[in-house]
């Protein structure tokens, strides 16, 4: 227990942003708001491989490379999805699911 | 008992700020509401005493990613205009679905006991982080680093190259 904070709270935390990101994955309809929940996904799941590192197994550091890979990885990741969120707003003037979907067949 | 507090403000914060993301209505605001998220989650760090880590999360997830996304808001649409949102059906059928798996993560998580790690000083300061990155040795980093390292480079090519207008003289 550190600073009579048990680890379990910062899982709460963690999980019911989770739910919330895939709340708002499932329930939006704009391509940015939807990019916006995956950010919120990947956050959560940070604050796990935090949260792990510093109170299981504290000599290591195995919990702060997971994390800088996954905020490189998401980096990444927004930057091609707002590119082709870009792209696709010039193909079709409008980012919303509902209105791109002549890739469909 | 400043550090609870501060952590229970801090998890307030996380919550209903990652709820109004997920459900305003004006997509700007709920970037913004985005950026109190992640600067929550620093302070989390914080707490925890990752000095580095709350940093590359200030720098990165809230100085460069939510720039990226506001910027690709304003280029894609108008300030006042409102977002589209699930019908009603979809909406509560995704909330039943998302209630019920965070109540059995959440069984799950304070069912289990968890022993921490007892009178291990951490010990952790940049220097180890920056040592360990970089270090080819056991417990060394070097490949990863060098695979994110050229992940980011073919993403960056990648994104130039998706959104580059394409020549007018093809039509």
């Amino acid at each position: 227990m550190i600073q009579n904070i048990p680890l379990s709270y910062y899982l709460v935390i963690s999980t019911l942003m989770f739910f919330i990101g895939i709340y708002g994955f499932l329930t939006r309809r704009n391509l940015i708001t939807m990019l916006m929940s995956v950010e919120l996904i990947l956050n959560s799941v940070n604050i796990n491989f935090v949260a792990f590192n510093r109170y299981l197994y504290p000599q290591q550091l195995q919990g702060h490379f997971f994390m800088l890979i996954v905020i490189a990885v998401a980096a990444a990741e927004a930057a091609v999805a707002i590119a082709i969120i870009i792209n696709i707003y010039r193909n079709f003037k409008s980012i919303d699911v509902e209105n791109v979907d002549e890739m469909k067949y | 008992m400043l550090n609870q507090v501060m952590f229970f403000l801090f998890g307030a914060m996380i919550v209903i700020f990652s709820l109004l993301t997920v459900t305003s209505r004006k997509v700007l605001r709920a970037a913004v509401y985005l950026l109190f998220v992640l600067i929550s989650t620093a302070g989390l760090y914080f707490a925890l005493n990752y000095n580095f880590l709350a940093a590359v999360q200030l720098t990165v997830y809230a100085g460069g990613i939510v720039v990226l996304i506001i910027f690709s808001i304003l280029l894609t649409s108008h300030v006042s205009e409102r977002a589209v949102m699930a019908p009603l059906k979809e909406s509560l059928l995704s909330a039943l679905a998302t209630v019920a798996g965070a109540i059995l993560t959440l069984i799950t998580i304070l069912k289990f006991v968890f022993v921490p790690a007892t009178g291990v000083d951490p010990h952790q300061n940049i220097t180890d982080v920056g040592n360990a990155l970089v270090s080819y040795n056991r417990d060394g980093y070097a490949l990863p680093f060098e695979v994110v390292s050229v992940l980011l480079l073919a993403a960056m090519i990648g994104a130039i190259v998706v959104a580059k207008k394409e020549k007018i003289s093809k039509k």
